[in-house]
């Protein structure tokens, strides 16, 4: 049992930083937020529009390239693909999507998971340490991702053992113990 | 949900077009088990065709059984799996595009090619229609049972070695009614019944597993 007594609420427009030391649930945490597992006990109620998951793993086969992987993730989503080329140029990654994703580095593959939350808009962001692997201009797109779905009254919940890219009084910081 | 299992079916055939080792070697494996079997026995030995129903039997579950443990595994390990849950349809769309495309792939063309490897076991050419048809009702329940198997088994480690002994036991069944129509055809009796049989067998699994193979990957998530 990693979490009892646990309540939240988030409103429209709040950035929540998850912290607390490995192993403390965090990612647990999410992927009950997510539905990817069931509670033990208790609810969860997600946004009816939809939210994005963005777990450890990227979500990317690599014999396949960026843009058959995001084309495919489009499918299951049943959303437009119109938007993977704009969504990629914004992350720098355009040049690259015909690209086999085993060919990226880490970074670049954590951008391109990143680019889905730019292709589907949703109110939601459940983000397992999407800063992992990014470099000093990454971290500048994430912070410019967050401030604007934010301003559009989305809501995110971030793990992060790094301080975030936004400080302002939009965010909320947890602790798990 | 069609246009997502369709999208499915695209990406599993796509991939084995970049990756051919992995469905051009099953067919391969079953041709040299059953010429090794012919090659082992007497020669000319009238045998050969009473035993050539199971041999051919055995010979493409074994072959199909090759690629198995990679059904669901590239797409847990990379992360795919997780996104097809959350998908607007969930996952189950995802499963049946993966079973078929395992069957396409796998049991389908080591059907095709039984027919070949019967005549050189010296199987009557009037035996073949029957043989055919038992492995195409047949590999399918293979691909079913194989792909439960695989769903239930995706999160540990070294399943390749545990899959064998879960699936094998589960096809009896299938091989002892596939094989079963094959002895009738040959002994000159009608062969219904055990195709019959096969067939409904097949439906009942295309209704069932599907769907038990889903839950069985959604558990692998705890």
């Amino acid at each position: 049992m990693l979490l009892t007594d646990f309540a939240l609420s988030l409103d429209a427009g709040v950035l929540l930083h998850l912290r607390g030391r490995n192993g403390a649930g965090k990612t647990s945490l999410l992927e009950v937020l997510a539905g990817l597992r069931a509670p033990l006990r208790g609810q969860v109620v997600r946004p009816e529009a939809g939210l994005h998951w963005l777990g450890h793993k990227n979500g990317f086969n690599g014999d396949l390239s960026l843009i058959e992987n995001l084309q495919y993730w489009c499918a299951l989503q049943q959303c437009s693909a119109a938007p993977i080329v704009t969504s990629l140029e914004r992350l720098g990654l355009a040049r690259l999507r015909y690209r086999a994703a085993r060919t990226l580095s880490a970074g670049q593959k954590r951008r391109a998971a990143l680019a889905r939350l730019l292709i589907a808009p949703r109110p939601l962001w459940l983000l397992d340490e999407p800063l992992a692997a990014l470099d000093v201009a990454g971290l500048d797109d994430v912070g410019g991702m967050f401030d604007q779905h934010l301003q559009q009254g989305g809501a995110v919940i971030v793990t992060s053992h790094q301080p975030l890219p936004l400080a302002d009084g939009r965010m909320r910081t947890m602790e798990l113990s | 949900m069609f246009a997502v299992f369709a999208a499915a079916l695209r990406r599993e055939l796509r991939l084995a077009a970049r990756h051919k080792g992995d469905w051009l070697l099953p067919p391969l494996f079953y041709l040299i088990v059953v010429t090794l079997f012919a090659l082992g026995g007497k020669p000319n030995d009238p045998q050969l065709s009473a035993f050539a129903p199971a041999v051919l039997w055995v010979g493409v579950l074994l072959s199909a059984l090759l690629n198995l443990d990679r059904l669901f595994r590239a797409d847990f390990d990379d992360g795919t799996l997780e996104q097809c849950f959350l998908g607007a349809q969930g996952a189950m769309p995802v499963v049946y595009a993966k079973l078929i495309g395992h069957w396409l792939l796998g049991g389908l063309p080591l059907s095709l090619i039984a027919a070949p490897l019967a005549l050189q076991l010296d199987v009557p050419a009037t035996v073949l229609p029957t043989l055919l048809a038992g492995l195409l009702l047949g590999t399918p329940m293979l691909s079913l049972i194989g792909g439960f198997a695989a769903a239930l088994t995706v999160g540990l480690p070294r399943a390749a070695v545990l899959l064998p002994v879960l699936v094998l036991p589960l096809i009896g069944p299938v091989v002892i009614f596939g094989a079963g129509a094959a002895r009738a055809a040959a002994a000159g009796l009608s062969a219904a019944g055990p195709l019959y049989l096969l067939a409904s067998l097949l439906v009942a699994g295309l209704c069932l597993l599907p769907l038990a193979a889903t839950v069985a990957l959604r558990n692998s998530f705890d």
